[in-house]
């Protein structure tokens, strides 16, 4: 007979809901025809996310004191339940695009066949959020490893769902390949730190290191080394980006829109909880590893896409480039650093989401994809849309119409507090330089005519118009990524009782 | 005091009118109406404000003040002084003039144009009246924005060039401006300028220093401004020569030599050498231009040059005639960019060789033209005279040969404004001025006529700017005491 642990069933009710709404939309794929079926599916995956946001925020309000729940494998505090809201919240726009931009719609002339596997990519779409939401919670190795897969297999099968477009495929295997390397990489990492600690709990691990004096092991230093490496990859930062432009250009834009936020919220979370949680002894090294790497990723980032053309792909550098500035908050190391951290992600989350979202639009339009040259007169053209690109871009970019803004000036103040001044000089010169080409982005959209794109644009797939749902989506991107600039103060009491869960 | 309310109208109002013009599907006279009945609003809160300054009260009046976010010790905090009182008038007046200009010119995309240029006006009363250094460089930043487009968008041909170029001359400047703030603030603890202590850190001072030389700007920064000026349209220039390149030099005296007064004294020479190149080689270019436009750029380089000798000259004298010459400045700077619009919208270029001969049968422009370019060149009796006049003897107290630089250039500037007045309107008749060219059309006429009025007055009575910008303290005095 083996004993089973007591559990706190309300504490995963988030990830329940999102597992459960994830079988019932693969249920749809069966059960519903094909006429209703992106409807039902959709209708289920806006249900389930819907209910994790309310779950996780009633879990907030509730959790005060953070404790570990299910024999000490997941976290129960502000922490996780503030990223469960946020990944909630993007899986929730992420749906409303999705019902108007499925993948696979610029295979199919046949409208019918077009709705084929649409139930099965909202059921991934669930799964992955749902695998998201139990990885920042992770309270110990092994459900950090589960959860890293969890979400990953689903993110791998959501980028090649396009299967008939060479790009998506070429997407799913590459990112197949390189993220299976990553999650080697933590894995034998985790093992290491197993090893010389005996522990997989991470406050095991530091009381471990901290008994033990094992803060200077051979085994735990290159065991942090292995797993900073494979959730570098996961949060695309340089050295570990090189599948970053390539995948988020191949793979289904709804998909990247999804991608290029949701993970990297729920890798930067995670990473910060692991290392003050886990490693707290050992900060002199993380702490300089990751200011390393969000210099690299922010000279890299910066760099690449000053030269690309095409849209995505400057939007995939720009991540590269932005987790380094969110890095500069984690290598702090601090209370201040977490709620930058934080803090940053919510903005950035929304621009990241609603700059993806209007390309979607711009290449139903044209049907193809979407270069700077075939921006030209978009701006006035789509005045919504337009106006939203250009606020996500300029919040990127770090001028004063967003969140944006805020969010470098804290992580620039944890940099600052922990005295890297160095730090906050690389932060500025990579914002200067990143401005040339999120400038060249608003300069594309309003400053050509529209006769110099030499292309007609044609709604391909027979889709809907209006797109009354992206309009929603974007919306919303934009009005939490401006509002943000607003409520700084509530957003970051937010962040500070979330922060205040972690052992800082 | 009761009347604090009008320092956030001042500035949230134009914002709101932007997005009201951005959100409401109205017609091109509507849009420009309503944009223009916005400005006036503005102009007319404006009046209502000074009405209510105290003049004889020391610190800082019309107070707001808000949380914005605690930890870190950033507030919204607002209010005016005697000097930023006068900045905000010259903002609101200028901006109503030039948003009217382009309402009369009929600029295409009315929505989009008169949207971004409330959001301008917003932005840059913001800059004169934030009292929290975060929030001072979130409107200079901001004021940064709506002139890409607008240059990118309305611009002349090589419009390109010259916004790449001037965001990225600006931008570089005000991020390290950026990282001077975070350091600031959170060594004092407080991001508050009137809470804030004084620094003696000269890095400190130089990040903040490049921002504003950048924008002013002074010799060897001013790279963007030839091009900027020449490819945006004239209303547009009109407003960053006139309004926008004042935040700099306000930048120079709220901040940095109110906050650190040890590095002024250590960089005083320098940046005066700055300025006096910038007075001496604007004056040279100016004369040497070949275009209305350029004249006027180049002259404005000068200026700033001039104002800057004023500010770190560190005098009583200074300070006041500096606060004045921008003032005076920025509405003949207004003034001769809308005259330049106006002259190229009739002969389609700016160009000297092209020009002349404008003055028979167009008694107006003629009129105006010469009234403003006597005032810019400082005639005895005008305002710029008191202004310049009130900056040489500051800076004459601090070592005689600045004075003389100074005295100097003023005689280029007598030189590049009488070439530019001869060269359009007299000389041989040019080839592109053909007889149906009009006059000044009564719509024009409405726009500088207030803005020369606006300039008369101040050669009549200097000492309404002069002696009203820093009472009752003497200037030093107010400075030294950070404007508590």
């Amino acid at each position: 007979m083996i004993n089973t642990p007591s559990i706190d069933w309300f504490g995963l009710s988030p990830i329940l809901a999102l597992v459960g709404t994830a079988f019932l939309a693969l249920l749809c794929a069966v059960v519903v025809p094909r006429a209703g079926r992106r409807l039902a599916a959709a209708s289920i995956s806006a249900v389930g996310f819907v209910a994790g946001i309310v779950l996780s925020i009633w879990l907030y309000v509730d959790s005060a004191n953070g404790h570990t729940i299910v024999a000490g494998a997941f976290y129960r505090d502000r922490w996780t339940a503030l990223s469960q809201v946020i990944l909630c919240g993007i899986g929730l726009v992420t749906t409303l695009l999705a019902f108007e931009h499925v993948p696979g719609w610029r295979t199919y002339a046949d409208l019918a066949r077009r709705d084929d596997h649409v139930a099965e990519f909202f059921a991934l779409l669930l799964a992955s959020g749902a695998g998201m939401a139990f990885f920042v919670g992770a309270a110990n190795l092994m459900v950090l490893f589960l959860a890293l897969e969890w979400f990953s297999i689903a993110l791998y099968v959501m980028c090649a769902i396009d299967y008939e477009l060479e790009g998506s495929l070429e997407a799913g295997l590459k990112y197949l390949v390189v993220g299976s390397f990553g999650a080697g990489a933590l894995l034998f990492g985790s093992a290491l730190v197993y090893g010389a600690t005996g522990k997989i709990s991470f406050d095991g691990i530091a009381s471990a290191i901290g008994s033990q004096g094992l803060t200077g092991d051979t085994f735990v230093v290159t065991g942090i080394a292995l797993m900073i490496a494979g959730l570098g990859f996961k949060m695309s930062a340089a050295p570990f980006h090189m599948w970053t432009p390539d995948v988020y250009e191949g793979a289904p834009t709804t998909v990247t829109a999804w991608m290029g936020s949701a993970t990297k919220v729920a890798a930067l979370l995670l990473t910060f909880r692991v290392m003050t949680t886990a490693f707290p002894q050992n900060q002199h090294l993380w702490g300089w590893a990751f200011a390393i790497i969000a210099t690299v990723s922010l000279a890299i980032g910066n760099f690449a896409a000053l030269v690309q053309r095409n849209v995505k792909r400057i939007l995939a550098y720009s991540a590269i480039a932005q987790a380094g500035f969110m890095l500069i908050g984690l290598s702090a190391g601090s209370a201040l650093g977490g709620r930058a951290l934080m803090y940053y992600l919510i903005p950035y989350s929304a621009a990241a989401f609603g700059s993806f979202a209007v390309v979607a639009a711009r290449e139903r339009e044209l049907g193809v994809p979407v270069t700077l040259e075939h921006l030209a007169g978009f701006g006035w053209e789509r005045p919504f849309l337009g106006v939203a690109m250009w606020f996500f871009v300029f919040g990127f970019a770090g001028l004063p119409l967003g969140g944006g803004f805020v969010g470098k000036f804290y992580v620039f103040a944890a940099a600052y507090q922990h005295g890297w001044v160095w730090l906050v000089i690389v932060g500025v010169l990579a914002t200067l330089i990143s401005l040339y080409y999120y400038l060249a982005i608003v300069r594309a959209m309003y400053m050509r005519p529209t006769a110099e794109l030499g292309l007609r644009p044609a709604v391909t797939g027979g889709a809907p118009a209006k797109e009354t749902l992206l309009h929603v989506a974007v919306g919303a991107a934009l009005v939490v990524s401006v509002g943000s600039l607003f409520a700084v103060q509530p957003l970051i009491d937010l962040a500070r009782d979330a922060a205040s869960a972690l052992p800082l | 005091m009761s009347s604090s309310y009008l320092t956030s109208v001042l500035i949230w109002l134009p914002i709101g009118g932007a997005v009201l013009i951005w959100l409401l599907p109205l017609s091109r006279y509507a849009t420009g109406s309503l944009a223009l009945l916005i400005s006036l609003a503005e102009v007319g809160f404006w009046i209502r404000q000074a009405a209510h300054f105290d003049f004889s009260q020391p610190g800082l009046q019309m107070e707001e003040r808000a949380n914005w976010f605690g930890d870190l010790g950033v507030s919204y905090h607002v209010g005016v002084y005697g000097f930023s009182l006068w900045l905000v008038g010259l903002t609101v007046v200028g901006m109503a003039a030039c948003t009217a200009y382009g309402f009369w010119v009929g600029r295409d995309r009315p929505r989009a144009y008169f949207g971004l240029m409330l959001l301008l006006t917003g932005a840059t009363v913001g800059v004169f009246e934030s009292q929290d250094l975060l929030l001072f460089y979130a409107f200079f930043e901001a004021m940064l924005i709506p002139l890409y487009i607008l240059i990118g968008v309305w611009g002349g041909a090589r419009r390109m060039e010259a916004t790449i170029k001037f965001v990225i001359y600006t931008m570089s400047g005000s991020l390290l401006m950026l990282a001077a703030i975070v350091v600031y603030g959170l060594q004092a603890g407080t991001f508050d300028l009137v809470d804030g202590p004084m620094s003696g850190s000269r890095w400190l001072f130089l990040g903040f220093m490049v921002a504003f030389v950048i924008k002013a700007p002074l010799f060897p920064f001013h790279g963007w401004l030839p091009d900027a000026y020449r490819e945006a349209p004239p209303e547009v220039a009109a407003v960053l020569s006139g309004v926008i390149a004042k935040a700099g030099l306000y930048g120079m005296l709220r901040i940095a030599i109110t906050k650190f007064p040890d590095p002024t004294s250590f960089y005083r020479t320098t940046v005066l050498a700055l300025a006096a190149a910038a007075l001496v080689y604007g004056s040279l270019l100016a004369f040497r231009s070949p275009d209305f436009r350029g004249v006027v750029a180049y002259s404005s380089l000068a200026q700033s040059g001039l104002i800057a000798l004023g500010l770190f000259a560190g005098t009583d004298l200074g300070f006041d005639g500096a606060v004045l010459q921008m003032v005076a400045h920025g509405l003949i700077s207004i003034s001769l960019f809308l005259i330049a619009g106006a002259v190229e919208r009739r002969t389609t270029t700016g160009e000297f060789r092209l020009l002349g001969g404008m003055a028979r049968g167009r008694p107006a422009l003629a009129t105006l033209l010469m009234t403003v370019g006597v005032i810019s060149l400082a005639v005895p009796g005008s305002a710029a005279f008191a202004g310049e006049f009130l900056i040489l003897a500051g800076v004459f107290q601090r070592d005689w040969w600045w004075a003389a630089i100074g005295a100097g250039a003023i005689v280029l500037a007598a030189m590049y404004m009488l070439r530019l007045i001869s060269a359009v309107l007299h000389e041989a008749r040019g080839s592109t001025v053909s007889d149906e060219a009009l006059d000044l059309r009564p719509g024009e006429l409405a726009l500088v006529v207030p803005l020369v009025a606006g300039l008369l007055f101040l050669s009549a009575w200097p000492a309404g700017i002069s002696s009203h910008a820093f009472a009752p303290d003497s200037p030093t005095a107010a400075v030294r005491s950070q404007f508590k």
